[in-house]
């Protein structure tokens, strides 16, 4: 498969990726309420596979730890996104693939938001806006080819 | 004087699934809800709770995103993601599929009913809104497909008496429609919101209409008429809700009965507002009355007050459940 020719961007800086999460001894203790932090939701994401490269989100910087806001308290996440380039075809893919993800993943009380890092994408209003619509986001998880391709991106590399 | 909302019932309507909408029939009696099962509930108060007397399975291939009974409450149409309309007969206690209203190229999202029940509207991801005219033949036929919104249409909603029709969408707009030599056609583009305006609701009088946006306001439109003896209308915003909600407003419901204007919020929560007795017409100011902050567990996506009891209101959540709340001033 000549794959290479229908690249957008065929060669994206690649990146280093971040060590394992040490677990603290309250983290292990189960009678400690453990809140959700930012580092766990971001191990959650990080190794979503991007739809075009055999690279992981983290690796081609697209997901940042420091680009992950929660509160566990007010049950609320927000992630920022960067697309390798601003007009990246790719770009409502890759939200909806961390946004299923993190559905997938929390207690259904958490509200996720998830938009595009302000300024890096052409189209960053309209794809900030289709994420934030629950109702096409439902709409396009009853798509079996869509759904399809977002598992994909979500299982994990052998 | 102290407003309360209590809760009077909470039920798993749609288990493991969202609920979508809910709708009462025009005497009240029943509730229809739908959801994420691709199912329709019909649910009966009996005794002290609440039972589900039909589920409707068979329609839909996907979602069914809203329901609407007909005026006379024999018919109840409802809206679905596989871009289908169904229309149920109501015999007996059963319902049946009379037919499946087809021709939107993709999700239908919502479905709506002229006050005289011989028109029905439908409005689509495809932009578009569709009117369909039945016969006494129970057959319905297309009868005008406007193409007014650049975007996605969220909500139609029919004018309490007339045949006047309005439509909510993501291009940020509300546009409302008359029939004219035939044709329906778009008499007036309602602009302000900065987001998607996701739902419509009109007072009792017909001469305004409240609409809800992801921008996190509501706004009141009313009906003015610019020139003497002109027949064109114009509406214009009189009064803007912000700063009440945290999140998206997904529906307004416009109680027909005490004026009171309900919220369904993507925080959880439900709202009730006021209008101050003695705000100017054309400038009008609202109050919270009551706001229920953990109404449901999660976004709550319906709001819909009974048509005979005053005050008596349901919503219906993300969660899958359904409550049926009370509203009522405590001396």
């Amino acid at each position: 498969m000549s794959g290479a020719a229908r690249l957008e961007n065929a060669n994206p800086l690649i990146f280093q990726r971040s060590g394992e999460r040490c677990l603290t001894a309250e983290e292990e203790d189960e009678n400690v309420a453990d809140p959700i932090d930012d580092r766990e939701i971001f191990d959650l994401i990080r190794s979503i596979n991007d739809p075009e490269h055999p690279l992981s989100l983290e690796e081609l910087n697209v997901v940042e730890q420091v680009r992950v806001r929660v509160n566990d308290p007010e049950s609320t996440v927000s992630v920022e996104f960067t697309p390798t380039i601003p007009h990246c075809s790719m770009a409502t893919l890759i939200g909806l693939s961390i946004k299923v993800k993190l559905l997938r993943s929390l207690p259904d009380r958490f509200k996720i938001d998830v938009h595009i890092t302000p300024g890096t994408h052409a189209s960053e209003d309209a794809v900030n806006k289709q994420l934030a619509d629950k109702e096409r986001v439902a709409a396009a998880l009853e798509n079996s080819q869509l759904l399809e391709v977002v598992n994909q991106c979500l299982s994990s590399r052998t | 004087m102290k407003e309360v909302l209590n809760k009077l019932h909470k039920f798993s309507a749609h288990p493991d699934s969202r609920c979508w909408y809910v709708a009462w029939n025009p005497p009240g009696t029943l509730l229809a809800s739908c959801g994420g099962d691709r199912a329709i509930r019909i649910w009966k108060k009996e005794g002290d709770s609440w039972e589900c007397q039909n589920v409707l399975s068979e329609g839909h291939q996907r979602t069914v995103r809203k329901v609407a009974w007909s005026p006379c409450g024999n018919y109840l149409a409802s809206a679905s993601f596989d871009a289908t309309t169904c229309i149920w007969a109501k015999k007996g206690d059963d319902f049946e599929c009379l037919t499946v209203l087809e021709g939107h190229e993709n999700e239908v999202k919502c479905v709506a009913w002229a006050p005289s029940g011989s028109l029905l509207a439908t409005c689509s991801r495809d932009k578009s809104v569709w009117v369909w005219e039945v016969d006494e033949e129970e057959e319905y036929e297309c009868v005008s497909v406007v193409n007014a919104h650049t975007q996605d249409v969220k909500h139609v909603v029919w004018h309490p008496t007339q045949e006047l029709l309005a439509s909510a969408s993501y291009d940020n707009s509300v546009r409302l429609y008359r029939e004219e030599d035939d044709d329906w056609v778009c008499k007036a583009t309602l602009e302000g919101h900065t987001s998607t305006v996701w739902s419509l609701a009109f007072d009792p009088s017909g001469q305004r209409l409240a609409s809800c946006s992801d921008d996190r306001t509501v706004k009141i439109w009313k009906e003015c008429h610019p020139g003497e003896g002109d027949n064109s209308t114009d509406w214009k915003c009189v009064c803007t809700l912000s700063g009440f909600h945290g999140r998206t407003v997904y529906d307004v419901a416009w109680c027909q009965l005490t004026g009171a204007l309900a919220t369904a919020c993507g925080d959880d929560g439900v709202r009730v507002f006021r209008e101050d007795p003695n705000s100017d017409p054309d400038q009008t100011t609202f109050s919270l009355a009551v706001h229920a902050p953990k109404a449901h567990n999660q976004d709550i996506n319906c709001v819909a007050w009974h048509p005979k009891e005053a005050g008596l209101l349901a919503s219906c959540s993300d969660d899958g459940e359904i409550a049926i709340w009370s509203y009522q001033t405590e001396a």
